[in-house]
């Protein structure tokens, strides 16, 4: 089998990450619940991660680590958390619906003014358009790093700059380069990121969270145990206990941990140089064949995804032909942004998704170039 | 029970502090060890550093470099 979902999730974990969750599950008793050794030795753990996490994204505070399940609950809680009633938010077509569908809660709930900076046929955004709907009264801009479709990046930093000048707090989803493309939240601008642990980071799933810059309140997204302040009848106001409630997935943050260890032993750029070399060979072995469309922008630098249909074939008929015939796993569809899938007018037919992984050889490129060769014909 | 003697106690609003307080000691070999807060105090997080109390001044002043934010420090028969 060939795996290229890795824009789903990453198959293959440095074997570190395997160890880890083992012992962890065999040693670890519960972060922040008591100090007998069992305790402390979940509560190190955890603490480990925040601080490797906070240096691989250049978050100025460990205690601003915050661990969720995933990218998803990150995002609504800092979406939910920040923008109020009345607010005004922007955002673009590139979203997935983990960012979309909070926003479109708030619209709902909130009464809170959204606009979208639209997206062309190549899945870019008009910067300048983009700057027209940021205002004094924008509460906040959300965007991803990269689209979970066509791997197109956004400036960020440039997207930042816009939203400071106008007072407006910036969230970013890292779902797709968190671990395989460098952040520096604080060169970036970003005021809360958002990632998830079992994609480019390598980790288990169910692991996630949010790093935020220091000034930047949110609101509590749940109530409940935090092994700190009992008798107090409302939350903790401290990060990261503010936002953590309940036990936290420790067996998976030590996952998480090692997973980190490993992307800051091997270096992100390195990581990030080898999975374009695979993507942009996988491009250039593909682009040409006759009655395949290649979405998104290659001239520039991107996540490591390539979507492309055949014909006019329904992507699922090709995915699963990919998968049955040739042992290669892609992602056909929707991929859960809808937004994009207008922009690039395959709503109908969807698009066959390729993503690659730090794991993956030049061998898996070929046999996917073959393989698409061979179904176009 | 124990022996009592007179320790040191420092306190913080989280368990991050807390770690940050032990990983810091270890770093720059600091004596003490975390404890459950003793009830005498009342404290954000449950665990509190124990250590000599002749080790008050440089503790607190590791901690204030770290940038830990400390709820209180006491000095208690333990």
């Amino acid at each position: 089998m060939i795996y290229l979902d890795n824009a789903a999730t990453t198959l293959v974990k440095p074997p570190q990450v395997i160890d880890a969750v083992v012992k962890a599950m065999g040693t670890m008793g519960n972060c922040s619940r008591g100090t007998h050794e069992e305790a402390l030795s979940a509560a190190r753990v955890v603490y480990s991660a925040r601080e490797r996490i906070a240096k691989l994204f250049n978050c100025p505070r460990a205690d601003h680590v915050v661990f969720t399940a995933n990218s998803t609950e990150a995002l609504n809680i800092a979406i939910s958390g920040i923008i109020g009633e009345g607010d005004e938010a922007v955002s673009t077509d590139l979203e997935h619906n983990s960012v979309l569908r909070p926003l479109y809660r708030l619209e709902a709930e909130r009464n809170v003014k959204l606009s979208f900076a639209a997206a062309d046929r190549q899945g870019n955004i008009d910067y300048a358009q983009l700057a027209s709907l940021i205002t004094p009264k924008t509460r906040a801009v959300v965007c991803t790093h990269a689209s979970n479709l066509t791997g197109n990046m956004l400036d960020i930093a440039r997207i930042a700059k816009l939203a400071h000048q106008n007072g407006a707090i910036m969230i970013v989803d890292a779902s797709q380069s968190a671990g395989c493309i460098p952040i520096d939240m604080q060169a970036m601008g970003i005021d809360v990121l958002c990632f998830t642990g079992h994609k480019g980071l390598m980790g288990p799933q169910g692991t996630g969270g949010l790093c935020i810059m220091n000034g930047i309140e949110i609101r509590p997204f749940k109530v409940g145990g935090s092994g700190v302040q009992s008798y107090s009848r409302t939350q903790p106001e401290e990060y990261p206990t503010r936002l953590e409630a309940g036990t936290l997935n420790g067996h998976g943050i030590a996952g998480l941990n090692a997973a980190v260890r490993f992307i800051l032993d091997t270096g992100v750029e390195a990581i990030h140089a080898h999975e374009q070399k695979l993507m942009r060979r996988f491009y250039e072995g593909v682009k040409d064949i006759p009655a395949v469309t290649v979405y998104g922008d290659f001239s520039r630098d991107r996540a490591a995804i390539v979507a492309l249909n055949i014909a006019d074939y329904d992507s699922g008929e090709i995915s699963d032909a990919l998968s049955e015939e040739y042992g290669i796993a892609t992602r056909p569809g929707a991929h859960c942004a809808p937004r994009m899938h207008i922009a690039l007018g395959t709503r109908e037919q969807g698009a066959v998704r390729f993503s690659f992984a730090y794991y993956n050889t030049e061998a898996d490129v070929d046999a996917a170039i073959r393989a698409v060769k061979e179904l176009a014909q | 029970m124990r022996e009592k003697k007179l320790w040191l106690i420092i306190t913080f609003h989280t368990t991050t502090a807390a770690m940050a307080m032990e990983a810091i000691c270890a770093a720059k070999n600091l004596p003490g060890r975390l404890i459950p807060v003793p009830r005498e105090i009342t404290a954000g997080c449950g665990m509190s550093w124990r250590a000599p109390v002749e080790s008050r001044e440089k503790l607190v002043s590791a901690a204030a470099e770290a940038g830990i934010a400390v709820d209180g420090t006491y000095e208690l028969m333990l």
